[in-house]
This record gives C-alpha cells, sequence and structure tokens, in this order.
C-alpha cells in the first residue's frame, strides 16, 4: 500500500504542463467550429468582425428555402436506410468474427475494413464506372449504395469490439436450457449486443449525413444535404444561410455522437462491473 | 391406376431406404456445416463478403481496366494499352502535382501526429477521471461533417474573413492581409485541424496497452522521467504512431475537398485533377490512369515509411 504514493509523484510528475496543452488542444479542435453557429446569428451580410448584432433571420430564411428541405428529406432517407442496412451487415459479420475462428479471417476483415484506408475519390470514381458500366441513373439509391460500402466498415468495428467481451457461455446456456437458435438470439446476443447495434445505427447514419465526396460523384438531380451546401458556397449571398445550416448540422451531429458513444459506453462499462463483482 | 400407384409407392421405399442406408450430398453438408465454425463463420459472413466486392473489389477492378483503355470522343476503346500511363508519367504538371501534394501531406501528417501524441498522452497517463470524457471529446470531430470543418477554415482565413475584420478592428493592420487564404499553407492548416481527430486514438491506444510495470521497473532501475520516455514509453508507442501517421497521409494526399475550397491555383492537389478528368473533361481513361498511378506511388511510399519505422523500432531496442 505504501508504493502507490510514491509512484504517483515519480510519474505523474509532469501533469500540469501537459494539462494545459490538453486544454489548447481542445480550443484548437473546437474554437474554429465555433464560428459557425456565431456569425450564423450576426445581423450581417458579411462574415467579419465586429459582430453587428442578434438576428434569427438567416435561420428563418434557411427554413424558408424548399430545395434546402428537399435535400434535408433526401440526406435523412438516406442515413436512415444507410444506416439499418449497414448496421445489420455489420452485426451478421461481427458475430462471424468474433464467434468462429476461420481461415483467411484476417484477409476478410482486411478486405472489409479498406473503404477507411482509400481515399474517398478513388471509392467515388471506382463507384462510378461500375454504376456507368451497369447503366443505372444516377439518383439517391446510387448515393445509398455508395454509402453503404462506406458506413459498412465503421458499423463492423463498433459492433465487432461490441461483441468482443461478450461472455460465450450465455448463448450456450440458453442453448443447453433448450432454447432455438433463433430464441437464443433474440433473448440473449440481441439484447447484450443492443448497446453496440444502437450505437452502429447512429454513427453510420451521421457518416452517411455527413458523408460530401461519394455523394458528389453518385448523386443525380436530387442532391443530399452536403452536396447542396457545396453548391451553395459559390454564391456569396447565400453564405449566412449555409453558415446557419451549417451550425444546426454540427450541434445535432454533436449531440447524437455523444449519445451514440455514451451508450456504447454505458453497455460495457456495466459488463465491467459484473466482472468485478 | 393400380400400376401408377405400385410405381410411386416403389419410388417412395427406394429413396426412403438410400436415405437410412447412405446419407445423402445434402446431409453430408449439412453435417459438415454444422461441424465446422469455419463454414459457420462464412456463412454469416457472406453477406457483408458480397456486398464489399460488389461495391469496393469490383468497382476497383474497373477502375484498372478503364486505365488500360482508350476515351475516342464519347466512345471508349477497349483494346488495352499503356499509353494513358505513358501519358500521366510524361506530363510535367502531373508529376508535380503529385510531388506537391506528397510533400504538403507530410507536413499535414507531421504536425497533425506531432500535435496529437502529447494529447493522446496526457489521456493515457494523466487523466484519473473524466477519461470518458476526454475521448468522447476528442473523437466528436472525427464523426461530425468535414465539409463543414474544412468549410470554417474558408471563413476564418478570407480576405474579408474572421482573422482580417478581427486585425482590422481592434486596429493591427490596416487592410486585409491577402495571404492567408488560396494557398498551399491554408490546406495545411485546414487538413491538419481537419484530421485531428484521426491521430489522437491510435496513438491512444498504443500508450494505453504500455504494461505500466515496465516503466515502475525503469524508474527503479534509476532512470529518470525523460529517460523512461524516450526509452520504454516512446518506442512501444511507435507502432500507434505509424499507424496515426498511415491513416492521416493516405486520406490527405487524395482528399479533394480542402484543396478545392481554400487551396486556390497554387494549392490544388491530385484529388483534383481526378475529379476534373472525371467530371468535366469527361476523359475516364487517363483519369483511372492517374487515379492508379496516385495511389500506386503513395503505396510504394507508405510501405518505405512503415519498414524505416520498423527497422528504427529495432534500432532503438
Amino acid at each position: 500500500m505504501t508504493k502507490p504514493v510514491p509512484e504517483a509523484k515519480r510519474m505523474g510528475d509532469s501533469g500540469s504542463g501537459l494539462l494545459a496543452f490538453a486544454i489548447a488542444y481542445l480550443l484548437f479542435l473546437y474554437v474554429p467550429v465555433l464560428f459557425l453557429p456565431v456569425f450564423s446569428f450576426n445581423d450581417s451580410i458579411f462574415v467579419a468582425f465586429p459582430l453587428r448584432g442578434f438576428t434569427t433571420r438567416w435561420y428563418e430564411q434557411m427554413f424558408a428555402d424548399q430545395d434546402m428541405l428537399n435535400a434535408l428529406v433526401a440526406s435523412l432517407e438516406v442515413g436512415g436506410v444507410v444506416s439499418i442496412i449497414s448496421t445489420m451487415l455489420g452485426l451478421l459479420g461481427a458475430k462471424a468474427v468474433t464467434r468462429y475462428r476461420m481461415p483467411g479471417q484476417g484477409a476478410v476483415t482486411g478486405m472489409i475494413m479498406l473503404p477507411l484506408f482509400i481515399p474517398e475519390i478513388i471509392l467515388g470514381i471506382s463507384l462510378l464506372i461500375l454504376i456507368n458500366g451497369l447503366n443505372f441513373q444516377l439518383t439517391l439509391v446510387t448515393v445509398a449504395i455508395g454509402h453503404v460500402m462506406l458506413c459498412t466498415p465503421f458499423a463492423m468495428a463498433v459492433l465487432t469490439s461490441r461483441l468482443d467481451g461478450f461472455d460465450r457461455s450465455l448463448e450456450e446456456a440458453s442453448m443447453d436450457l433448450g432454447e432455438t437458435p433463433w430464441m437464443t438470439f433474440w433473448r440473449v446476443t440481441f439484447p447484450l449486443a443492443a448497446p453496440g447495434i444502437v450505437s452502429s445505427l447512429l454513427l453510420s447514419f451521421i457518416v452517411s449525413f455527413d458523408e460530401f465526396l461519394l455523394s458528389f460523384f453518385l448523386s443525380g438531380l436530387q442532391p443530399t444535404l452536403p452536396v447542396y451546401i457545396w453548391s451553395q458556397l459559390r454564391f456569396p449571398n447565400k453564405l449566412p444561410g449555409v453558415l446557419s445550416l451549417g451550425a444546426l448540422i454540427l450541434i445535432s451531429s454533436c449531440v447524437l455522437v455523444f449519445f451514440a458513444e455514451w451508450v456504447r459506453q454505458l453497455g460495457t462499462s456495466g459488463e465491467r462491473k459484473v466482472g468485478v463483482a | 391406376m393400380a400400376v401408377r400407384v405400385a410405381e410411386t409407392g416403389d419410388h417412395l421405399t427406394a429413396s426412403a431406404g438410400q436415405a437410412t442406408s447412405e446419407p445423402g450430398f445434402l446431409d453430408r453438408l449439412r453435417a459438415f456445416y454444422l461441424r465446422s465454425d469455419a463454414a459457420k463463420g462464412y456463412v454469416l459472413l457472406s453477406p457483408v463478403m458480397i456486398t464489399m466486392v460488389a461495391l469496393l473489389a469490383a468497382p476497383l477492378i474497373l477502375l484498372v481496366l478503364y486505365s488500360l483503355w482508350t476515351q475516342v470522343g464519347l466512345h471508349v476503346d477497349t483494346a488495352p494499352t499503356l499509353q494513358r500511363y505513358q501519358e500521366v508519367l510524361n506530363k510535367q504538371s502531373y508529376v508535380d502535382i503529385f510531388w506537391r501534394s506528397i510533400g504538403m501531406s507530410s507536413l499535414v501528417t507531421l504536425v497533425t501526429v506531432g500535435l496529437a501524441y502529447p494529447m493522446a498522452y496526457y489521456v493515457a497517463f494523466g487523466v484519473k477521471r473524466y477519461k470518458f470524457i476526454w475521448l468522447v471529446l476528442l473523437t466528436i470531430p472525427f464523426w461530425t461533417s468535414y465539409l463543414l470543418r474544412a468549410f470554417s477554415w474558408k471563413i476564418i482565413l478570407g480576405y474579408n474573413g474572421v482573422i482580417n475584420s478581427g486585425l482590422m478592428s481592434l486596429g493591427l493592420i490596416h487592410e486585409p492581409l491577402g495571404f492567408l487564404l488560396y494557398n498551399q499553407t491554408a490546406v495545411i492548416i485546414t487538413l491538419a485541424h481537419a484530421y485531428a481527430a484521426f491521430a489522437i486514438l491510435p496513438i491512444y491506444v498504443s500508450l494505453e496497452k504500455i504494461d505500466r510495470t515496465l516503466l515502475e521497473a525503469a524508474a527503479d532501475l534509476g532512470d529518470g522521467a525523460w529517460a523512461r520516455f524516450w526509452r520504454v514509453t516512446f518506442p512501444l508507442s511507435l507502432p500507434g504512431v505509424v499507424g496515426a501517421a498511415v491513416l492521416i497521409f493516405v486520406p490527405t494526399t487524395g482528399d479533394y475537398v480542402t484543396p478545392a475550397l481554400v487551396g486556390g491555383p497554387t494549392g490544388q492537389m491530385i484529388a483534383n485533377i481526378i475529379q476534373v478528368q472525371f467530371l468535366k473533361i469527361g476523359d475516364w481513361p487517363l483519369g483511372s490512369a492517374l487515379a492508379i498511378s496516385a495511389m500506386a506511388g503513395v503505396a510504394i511510399l507508405v510501405v518505405l515509411f512503415v519498414s524505416a519505422m520498423q527497422l528504427a523500432v529495432r534500432q532503438i531496442r
């Protein structure tokens, strides 16, 4: 018991300097982005200091913009469908790699995770070539197809880490007590994996909702929200509207991400508590 | 009628006999499936695999094929040729843009990893409580809109932007500084900020995994804080550093949004000229050859970098 005290002293020597750095780093991460909400309430068409006074007219203008609302609906639809498909694919995949040992497993998971390591421009043009070769029209469906490819690795990574610490004897106990594999899935596996599933749904949704470059290559006449924002950036008089839209998107994604991570953490810390007790 | 009944009866008994005496192909397959972990695993994995083969592997193969073809007007000639690659390699402006992109992303990687390391170190070793809050705060930007994060730098660095108007209203400058936006520095700053979140997690994970008793042992053997860091912590965290570096270097060399938004004519990168070939000029074979040459170049550099780092780690140990 005496040892930890000098230990803490010896190891935690440079703590305050690092804390200062850490706070500066957080400021560097967050302050540049905070200019979006700040100027979205500024009563001037120019994004410049000094601030001219408070207004909500950019928000009113934005919500009156039918094209923006259409793009918003398109993004919500694509994000919803994509998050469900990727999470289902990711759940099956995560179950397979955590439950069974397979030859060639490393190569297969490597291929599934590959989109995280390839520049999006490459993914975009190669999918465009495929879709063009199949003579498909570019629509929201082709956007969603691209997003499924991008979101599935995220979903699978989140779910694999969730199912990894999973006590298999619980499933075996359920089978021994006479449940069918299907009922075992619903009554044991699914509830235990649920936090991971919620987290995967939310994170895939956000990745799809915020995705620009794939949508830029794969969308036809109907833009998603990021593609719509991109098209508005050319017009200086549209800038305040883009700022308010961007501020709303950033704040809602922060809330969703925080919630997703919290749900994921909630599950694992509960498990740890059980393990310690 | 009678004959027919007899026939079907015979057939029934015959098939029943077969099923009991020797297991059919399907039964054997089923038995194999139930015994084999690998088979069950691959059945579960197959939906993901099929999806990724169809949406990732097949398109990439098509991209390679396209790079061997020729665009003739609106029509594509599919006779294989390496001419597109010759065109790419012989065009000095493409080669220049490739090396410029590599130089810019190397700088971005250096800055990002250098800033992320102390941050990850602090969370791994310094934070005792609320570690989760720190980790979430550091990963939120990773998940939020990259487009908007890049866009916020455009309004910060702009001619009438946050910095210029701020400095002018403070009376420090009298006219806007023109050198802030639309150049390579603007691209490097924006990318370093946008990719900051990618570097922290790999480094944090490798620091967190370090066996704390090794540090105690080093301390007991008389190493000071710095010696302990350079001889134990840093070498053991290098895999995370290398992972973070690759995770930043590869996507930033191929970044489109940031150079397009804040790069101006001198800050354009590979992705911008690929996009022009695909969406503006419409020479897909040339665009494909460009994309593949750039990817191959980046892959070679990454392999060289990773092997050099592995050698370095062995030297330290």
